[in-house]
């Protein structure tokens, strides 16, 4: 007979990543939901209700709470991934939609779109430190792996800001392709990749000169130039890809993140918006908007592997590994 | 062993045949994949809007046809094999093969297995440059993918038989090519899916749906991603046993010793 602890060892002798079950949770911008899916099964195992119009979705640093920006109830929910329940609300200022946490896990900076600011959010005492002048309709937030730099792209200026962190003060400006959309740091913090929406392009910055060093444009076969329309941006943590979702152009662009080269297209749903990828890196999943469902792609094998049916325009998504 | 000897010198003639057409061979890969190359790259991006069974994710076009082509190969493989039958016959080969001591119905089965593995070769040489091209299934699904295409073969070839039977001189053959394979082809979900189908027309939906070609088709799409597709199984298997029969009647002792 195998006892308990016959069976402890035998578990113990795998990485803890084979036993946790990696869960997605996507925000359906207009059902006002989140969709939960195995990523496993990948299939749907949850929908559950949350403030109106969900966008950008965040994991917090101790991976136990996910941050929704609720946009049309002006706040940002906390949602308890044990419970499954919404368990409280940060003050985010008006119309939140994309945002960003500090590497010390206490810091959230959301992006206000209608009124031009970036407001700084402490999170343990949910209370607005301050809130920051930036370009016309704020949207991408990204916060550089040290922590010193805060990025805000504004949509209509078509601007970079670089804010730095301790003084909560805009440092300088860089004008970057039509409609900035998403940005996101490198793992060193060396390079900022940034996708414009109208431009078609994603442009890459030097953090340090703050200029921007190298520009990717996207031609997938037999797609009209004027549908490919750079949003989410993802990078994997070992350097090898970055991931372009190219809106309406309905396929997601693999970038050499050494090269910049274009490596391949992959097909998805309508209007693909945003990314995430799972803890291990190996899946990416990708929000298609208009189609209302997700894609997952398998990274090792490069294939988009299957698309499952969500809620009505699904915006943003985070994989976490629950064990 | 009789039986063995006939169904093996069937099998070698139907090879050599095929062997010595380099022609018949070239056109048989040419048409797919001009269709594959040519025809499917200016509709690559047209059907990257709806997921259907049993895809699991969004496919383009090129993907979308692969099944379809293989069936191509398969028809007109069928129907080639009707028209060798034809030549058999003016040329008096048959008569031979017909003296063999074994009942007709086997020296049918024989050619029908005998071009259906003949078919399944070309095939196989198609989905080979489909590889190269960038379309690719997983092992299993061209293990199951091949086994559907074999059952459709026969089914294919059943259908050619009655026709050869039918049909007596060569001259009329051209005809009966144009009235057969290019409404069961195009009348199929060969090159587009059944409710792209249903959204032009309702009546040529139906005349889809009850195309034999289509559950052929959708046997091997379904099987080529191993998927079970049963309904089309039966219906190729039921229009197969009928084709059989009405070939074995067709080519019975009456009508051979009228000619």
């Amino acid at each position: 007979m195998i006892n308990k602890g016959c069976w402890l060892g035998f578990i113990s002798l795998f990485p803890p990543y084979l036993l946790a079950a990696d869960m997605a949770y996507v925000s359906n911008e207009k059902d006002d939901s989140l969709s939960v899916i195995d990523m496993n099964t990948m299939a749907v195992v949850n929908t559950i209700e949350v403030g109106e119009r969900p966008r950008g979705i965040l994991l917090s640093k101790d991976k136990q709470q996910l941050y929704i920006c609720a946009s049309e109830s002006d706040t940002i929910q906390i949602f308890d991934l044990k419970t499954h329940q919404v368990i409280g609300e940060l003050p985010s200022g008006e119309d939140p939609e994309q945002f960003s946490l500090h590497p010390n896990g206490k810091w959230l900076y959301a992006a206000n779109e209608d009124d031009a600011l970036l407001t700084v959010i402490d999170v343990p005492n949910r209370s607005v430190i301050s809130q920051i002048d930036v370009g016309i309709e704020p949207e991408g937030v990204a916060v550089s792996p040290d922590g010193k730099t805060v990025i805000v792209t504004s949509e209509t200026s078509n601007m970079v800001h670089w804010i730095d962190s301790k003084t909560n003060k805009v440092v300088h400006n860089t004008v970057i392709d039509a409609r900035p959309r998403y940005a996101q740091f490198n793992r060193s913090g060396e390079l900022l990749w940034v996708s414009s929406e109208i431009g078609g392009t994603v442009s890459i910055l030097d953090t340090n000169t703050r200029e921007i060093i190298h520009k990717i444009s996207f031609a997938p076969q037999g797609i009209h130039q004027d549908k490919v329309q750079p949003v989410g941006v993802k990078l994997t943590d070992d350097g090898r890809y970055a991931f372009v979702a190219l809106g309406p152009a309905n396929h997601i662009a693999v970038v050499d993140q050494q090269t910049y080269q274009v490596i391949n297209y992959l097909l998805v749903g309508r209007r693909v918006w945003q990314l995430a990828l799972n803890p291990q890196q190996n899946k990416l999943l990708t929000t298609n908007g208009v189609s209302g469902d997700v894609s997952i792609i398998d990274i090792d094998a490069m294939k988009v592997i299957k698309s499952i049916r969500v809620g009505r325009y699904p915006w943003g998504a985070v994989i976490t590994d629950e064990q | 062993m009789r039986y063995w000897y006939g169904f093996y010198g069937i099998c070698q003639r139907e090879l050599l045949r095929f062997l010595t057409q380099k022609a018949r061979f070239a056109s048989a890969l040419v048409r797919p994949l001009l269709w594959l190359i040519v025809f499917a790259a200016g509709f690559r991006a047209a059907l990257g809007i709806a997921i259907i069974e049993p895809y699991a994710t969004y496919i383009n076009y090129e993907e979308y046809i692969l099944p379809g082509l293989c069936a191509m190969i398969l028809l007109f493989n069928g129907m080639q094999s009707s028209l060798s039958m034809v030549y058999d016959r003016e040329m008096g080969s048959m008569k031979i093969l017909l003296t063999c001591p074994l009942p007709r119905w086997f020296l049918l089965l024989s050619k029908m297995i005998a071009v259906a593995f003949i078919s399944l070769l070309q095939v196989s040489v198609f989905l080979l440059f489909a590889y190269f091209y960038g379309l690719e299934l997983a092992p299993m699904g061209y293990f199951y993918g091949l086994l559907a295409m074999l059952l459709a073969a026969i089914m294919l070839n059943g259908l050619g038989m009655i026709i050869g039977a039918w049909v007596k001189q060569l001259e009329n053959f051209a005809g009966v090519m144009n009235f057969v394979i290019f409404p069961m082809f195009f009348i199929s979900s060969a090159l587009y899916p059944l409710w792209k189908m249903q959204e032009a027309s309702n009546w040529l939906y139906q005349l889809c749906r009850f195309n034999p070609f289509t559950s052929a088709v959708e046997l091997i799409r379904f099987a080529c991603y191993q998927h079970f597709n049963a309904t089309a199984f039966y219906v190729v298997l039921g229009c197969g046993i009928i084709f059989m029969l009405l070939a074995i009647i067709s080519f019975s002792t009456e009508r051979f010793n009228q000619n």
